[in-house]
């Protein structure tokens, strides 16, 4: 026991510490937590910027989800919280970017990818070579000579 | 066979051509992260020309606190900026802070997710340049107004709109070349 005492101690320092500033979360119905949660995952953290704010133990994104909460809690829909988020950060902040202008390209690729290899594959195809004529009479006996 | 050849080469060009753009691409880029032009993590905030989001802030001793109400009818434009006490380049900010607070800059300071007891620290060690105080416990009033670290500095004009932002210390050039030309544009 005693020589597992320092191994108990590193794993306890090791236990992530509580938040400094106490989160006073608004009483949610599990309905309105769940609500919560998908808009969460729906968010890029700014700090952990390929972590969703649901995810991400970064301070900011602690303080995203508290206003998400506030906001569900307040009645506010999905929509309205999207909005409220894109009219500080920009599309940046959705993991799930919109289909618009700026992100056509991002959108069309996996169907223009395709489609150009396709067009290559095609283009080379009616490129092959034809198969060579048949020999002539003379050309057979001239392999046949060659052969012996 | 001689003709066919010469017909494909352009394709078979077509992979090479792809990797010395995207290697051009990067060496620009490379290039600009070097000289600070580029930052890949920087985060674009939409609030430019906007008036002031709808935030409030409790008292930072010996601050009172404020809230947008309060960037009304204000006399000058306003430096708003989001600092801490953790926060390393604040540190280093400051003696910049400082010097604008000299020139007459009103700077209006929100303390981000701090303690009340480092904040004093702060005030001790590094001064205070800052003309209102408030204090952000929990980041509230830095999300509303859009931001992702500290520090963070906006220029409010007077009729309480948005009109600079900049994610990230406050440096001479910025302030000569920048910021400067700004507080006299909307002085």
């Amino acid at each position: 026991m005693r020589r597992l005492l320092p191994l108990l101690l590193i794993l306890l320092s090791a236990l992530p510490c509580s938040a400094a500033t106490p989160i006073l979360t608004p009483a949610l119905t599990p309905a309105e937590e769940a609500r919560a949660t998908a808009i969460g995952s729906q968010l890029r953290c700014l700090v952990c910027q390929n972590e969703s704010v649901e995810e991400s133990s970064a301070t900011l994104a602690a303080n995203i989800r508290q206003i998400i909460r506030e906001q569900v809690a307040a009645g506010r829909t999905n929509h309205q919280i999207m909005q409220w988020m894109t009219a500080r950060y920009g599309d940046f902040i959705r993991l799930d970017p919109p289909f618009n202008r700026l992100t056509l390209l991002l959108w069309a690729v996996p169907v223009l990818a395709p489609a150009l290899g396709l067009g290559i594959a095609f283009a080379a195809s009616r490129q092959r070579r034809p198969p060579p004529a048949p020999l002539t009479e003379a050309e057979k006996s001239r392999l046949a000579a060659l052969l012996e | 066979m001689e003709r066919l050849a010469i017909r494909r080469r352009p394709l078979l060009l077509l992979p090479l051509a792809v990797v010395v753009v995207a290697g051009v691409g990067f060496v620009e880029l490379l290039q600009q992260a070097k000289e600070g032009r580029y930052n890949p993590h920087k985060v674009p905030n939409l609030l430019v020309g906007h008036p002031v989001p709808a935030f409030t802030t409790g008292p930072a001793p010996p601050g009172t606190g404020f809230s947008a109400a309060d960037f009304q009818h204000l006399s000058h434009p306003v430096l708003v900026n989001f600092f801490a006490s953790w926060c390393l380049p604040c540190h280093a900010e400051a003696p910049l802070l400082t010097e604008l607070k000299d020139h007459g800059v009103a700077i209006w300071g929100i303390d981000y997710s701090d303690s009340k007891a480092a904040f004093h620290g702060f005030l001790a060690a590094d001064g205070n340049p800052f003309t209102r105080l408030g204090d952000d416990p929990n980041g509230a009033a830095a999300v509303a107004w859009g931001i992702s670290g500290v520090p963070e500095s906006f220029l409010v004009d007077r009729e309480g709109i948005i009109r600079w932002h900049l994610g990230g210390p406050l440096s001479p050039p910025v302030v000569a070349d920048t910021l400067m030309p700004l507080l006299h544009k909307f002085a």
